[in-house]
């Protein structure tokens, strides 16, 4: 088992990122393998895999909203691979994705801001990774959107992914952003990850993931901690 | 032998994280997979809780997960998941709520517990932390992990079992920072 690097991660209290004051821990978590030993802990332990079923839509949030009509906004392809940090495809994993519309407004009750809400547009949805770690979504390319945070904040256009791999070790909730955006430089989300690894949250536009008259395509592969893998083969 | 693939990194569930990850919104359009509940055999228990910021404020949009063992303090029996999540809010009063089954202890050297992750708009990367129970006072005093935490901290870990209404509650709330910071782990 090998620990996960919270250095490649955004610290807990970022003052930036004005709510995370007062909801970071302070304290530096203490490290579970190192208290444990040789014992098996529930964090290492168990198989996630292939645990949940998703229904046959729920990939394609171009048609999962659907109440007569079409959505709004531009069509896309999200697709990429989930690996771990040895390089093997994660095949059986839960994605989940949930994202504003094409306006920037989200489909939940907490979401008060002026843009508008698309009938046909629920921003939902989820998927299982296949046997080489792939997955795939439908949707509609997300709009920007103020917040509150300092003023004129924004937040650049991203789409939220959730993945339960294997363990609870492996557990990811990330956000996913587009290539050029120009608001990712303003953003304290996006700013809190260690610079060297920002680029990581960036999908690259591939035209061999676009489909010709329908959607353009987006590739984002993640990658997951992996704790309970084995490493591959020294190359 | 060192990692070759840089791992992705967090960041925050943000305030509307509940369409994407619940079972109960979008009124029952495309709900998770994942509930809030987990069966098995064993003792039926509700765990309930709420979430307090570093100004003592209840946090109404937090995300709890949970994984255990089964009755028998197994992780690997295939027929039991052990997983589930729920928000908090969800009763009008920021409370979580989570049914589950109390799970066993996996070996003599330590007491059962509940494995649990947080998250919330403001938390860039989630933290782990446990639920031991209150009514394990024995086995909790020979648990070889607890007994490295500082006892001023431990009591953070420990959740308080009521079951005067004849149902099995334990009440587990975590304060993110200040006087009584909940003690969270890194794997």
């Amino acid at each position: 088992m090998s620990h996960i690097d919270l250095s490649q991660h955004p610290p807990f209290i970022y003052p930036a990122y004005k709510s995370s004051v007062s909801r970071g821990p302070t304290q530096a978590p203490i490290k579970l393998l190192e208290l444990s030993g040789q014992r098996e802990i529930g964090e290492c332990s168990g198989n996630l895999i292939n645990r949940y079923s998703v229904g046959e839509l729920d990939h394609d949030l171009i048609r999962n909203g659907q109440q007569g009509g079409m959505p709004l906004g531009e069509r896309i392809v999200v697709s990429g691979r989930v690996l771990n940090q040895w390089g093997k495809p994660e095949p059986g994993v839960l994605v989940e994705a949930w994202q504003a519309n094409a306006s920037g407004r989200y489909a939940h009750r907490v979401d008060q801001q002026e843009a508008p809400i698309d009938p046909n547009f629920l921003g939902v949805g989820r998927c299982i990774t296949d046997r080489d770690g792939h997955y795939r979504f439908y949707t509609i390319k997300p709009g920007a959107y103020p917040w509150k945070n300092h003023p004129n904040a924004w937040r650049p256009r991203h789409i939220h992914f959730s993945l339960i791999g294997k363990t609870i070790a492996d557990r990811l909730v990330t956000q996913m952003y587009f290539p050029g955006d120009p608001l990712l430089e303003y953003d304290p989300i996006f700013s809190a990850v260690p610079s060297n690894a920002r680029e990581r949250l960036i999908s690259t536009f591939d035209l061999g993931t676009t489909e010709a008259d329908f959607a353009l395509g987006y590739r984002f592969d993640i990658v997951l901690a992996g704790v309970n893998a084995t490493p591959a083969e020294e190359e | 032998m060192k990692a070759r693939h840089p791992l992705t990194p967090s960041q925050t569930v943000g305030p509307f994280f509940t369409i994407g990850m619940s079972n109960c919104e979008n009124e029952g359009r495309l709900a998770s997979p994942v509930s809030n509940e987990i069966t098995g055999e064993g003792e039926p228990i509700i765990l309930i809780g709420k979430v307090f910021d570093g100004e003592q404020n209840m946090v109404p949009d937090a995300l709890i997960e949970i994984f255990q063992a089964d009755v028998a303090g197994s992780f690997s029996n295939p027929n039991f998941s052990g997983f589930a999540r729920s928000h908090t809010g969800i009763n009008g009063e920021g409370n979580y709520l989570l049914k589950t089954i109390k799970p066993g202890a996996s070996d003599d050297a330590t007491a059962p517990y509940i494995s649990v992750i947080v998250y919330m708009r403001g938390l860039l990367t989630h933290v782990y932390t446990r639920i031991y129970f209150s009514d394990e006072t024995d086995a909790n005093g020979k648990d070889g992990l607890l007994e490295q935490i500082d006892t001023s901290r431990r009591d953070t870990l420990i959740a308080q079992r009521d079951d005067s209404d004849g149902v099995i509650i334990y009440e587990f709330n975590i304060h993110m920072q200040g006087e009584k910071e909940t003690v969270f782990f890194s794997v």
